[in-house]
């Protein structure tokens, strides 16, 4: 039996169609929560913040929308996720209790430098769900009313996601 | 009176016990020990040992010497034997050896010693149906033992011995070749050029991508060792990612094909073991990862089979490590492997 040396040669692949190596990638999702407003008076008062989504993905309807959203809408959608989905939601950033207490030395939830760290955390929570793929699937979840909708089913999961066999379509 | 007998019985006991100043000391030679190969083994504790090589059908013969150590003094004992064990030790059950090759020979006659002496041995065309293995949860392994019965303790010796099971080029090795992904998000197909591979063999293949809608930032591809230990309700398995294998840096986009070109040799493996003597298995998989962005892990795990390729043979080689080398894979028993053996000697 000889000793024969490895044919370690590439496998056969189709070469790249020009098109699909220099057009736009399929995966693009922007996601930005920016311009934080405080709005009402005294007790009523609470911050909104706008969320911009700029996406070429095909599950989302609209590819560009602009919308202004509060906290306790984060919450709401957070809730509806952890409910209807069956894995590991984000976190959101705090709720920040202790800031809503009276006799505080700074503004308490409408501090400055407080509201620049839930911006950037809702942002990483919007992101990382949006950008998941099994929880884009899942129908639409916002339905308050608002100019543009919110991205569909945004789930993070910290699991592995199995991929299935796909039929050729 | 009586107590300095009591004294000297205590002591006599002991000193069989702590092997202290035992009469007599057993060595075992092999007949070819100046020829025959010799095999690395990473023992239980982790330590690399260098074992005589043996192949199924192959015979072990030898001499043992026992050596007195008082030249004067006789050495009474019940019997000399020697055996040839093959056996599965599980590790949480350790009481229980389950043997499945057990031969012994019969040196001498219970008796006495007066000198130290030399006895020829030889176990013919041996059966060793499975390879040498150490593992996480079990160990299998060959060995002869020597052993001079005693009335109190008997004085043993055993020389472990490490086996390889060889097989020859499949006659079929399809290659593995699948469309898998996440629907409307990604769509791969991933191909590897083989089923089977030898230990020393290359693994060759490549990940097409036909739909990618999420961010990618990198792939790998691991193997992954699956060690299976009892049967029925307490399977137990024991997973080890023998490699990590990063073969794409980036986001691939629609249409691109990413290279795979795993060298098996540097890895530490043994070949695919598939419930030995009903105990355990030992199996691979090649483990294909995709990860993006934010940490998310996508994978798809395929079995591959790992074999032993016996080495180019020399005219040198024994006419029976030459039908070791030549076995195929899976189909010829090991009868059929010594009666060929028995044939050639005869002949």
């Amino acid at each position: 039996m000889a000793d024969t040396i490895a044919d370690t040669r590439r496998l056969f692949s189709k070469p790249q169609n020009l098109n699909d190596a220099y057009g736009p990638p399929s995966n693009f999702l922007e996601i930005d929560v920016s311009n934080p407003e405080t709005v009402g008076v005294g007790r009523t008062r609470f911050t909104t913040y706008e969320i911009r989504l700029k996406t070429n993905l095909p599950i989302f309807k609209l590819k560009e929308s602009r919308v202004r959203r509060r906290y306790s809408d984060f919450q709401w959608l957070r809730g509806e996720l952890e409910r209807d989905s069956k894995v590991v939601v984000p976190p959101l950033p705090g709720k920040a209790l202790s800031r809503q207490l009276p006799f505080r030395g700074d503004d308490g939830i409408f501090d400055d430098s407080f509201i620049e760290e839930r911006r950037a955390g809702l942002e990483q929570f919007l992101n990382k769900v949006a950008g998941h793929p099994l929880a884009q699937n899942e129908p639409p979840v916002y339905t308050r009313p608002g100019p543009a909708p919110q991205p569909k089913a945004l789930c993070s999961a910290n699991g592995p996601a199995l991929l299935r066999p796909q039929t050729l379509v | 009176m009586s107590t300095h007998t009591f004294l000297s019985v205590t002591i006599h006991h002991n000193m069989s016990f702590f092997s202290f100043g035992q009469s007599a000391e057993i060595d075992v030679v092999l007949t070819d020990a100046e020829t025959r190969k010799k095999a690395e083994h990473k023992t239980e504790d982790g330590k690399k040992d260098k074992y005589f090589l043996f192949y199924d059908g192959e015979t072990v013969s030898g001499k043992i010497n026992v050596t007195l150590k008082n030249p004067g003094k006789r050495l009474e004992h019940q019997g000399i034997k020697i055996e040839f064990v093959g056996q599965i030790e599980l590790y949480y059950d350790r009481g229980n050896h389950h043997e499945f090759v057990s031969l012994v020979k019969d040196l001498a006659r219970p008796g006495e010693l007066t000198q130290s002496q030399t006895f020829d041995f030889e176990f013919t065309h041996v059966e060793k149906p499975y390879e040498t293995y150490t593992g996480q949860n079990v160990k299998l392994r060959y060995f002869l033992r020597a052993t001079v019965s005693r009335r109190l303790n008997d004085i043993s010796k055993e020389m472990d011995i490490v086996v390889h099971t060889l097989s020859t080029y499949p006659e079929l090795n399809s290659s593995i070749k699948m469309e898998v992904g996440i629907e409307d998000c990604l769509h791969i197909e991933f191909e590897y050029n083989k089923s089977k591979y030898h230990l020393k063999d290359v693994i060759v293949g490549k990940i097409y991508f036909l739909l990618v809608r999420i961010k990618i930032k990198h792939m790998e591809i691991d193997i992954i060792k699956r060690e299976t230990t009892g049967t029925g309700p307490s399977v137990y398995h024991e997973n080890d990612t023998i490699a990590k294998y990063e073969i794409m840096d980036g986001a691939p986009v629609r249409g691109e094909s990413i290279p795979i070109r795993l060298f098996l040799a540097g890895y530490e493996m043994t070949p695919t073991m598939r419930d030995i003597n009903k105990k355990f298995s030992v199996r691979y998989y090649l483990n294909l990862v995709l990860i993006d962005e934010e940490e998310r892990r996508y994978f798809k795990q395929q079995e591959i089979t790992l074999w032993r390729k016996g080495d180019v043979v020399r005219k040198s080689m024994s006419s029976q490590a030459t039908i070791g080398a030549q076995r195929f894979e899976g189909s010829a028993s090991s009868e059929s492997a010594l009666e060929k053996a028995a044939r050639e000697d005869s002949g």
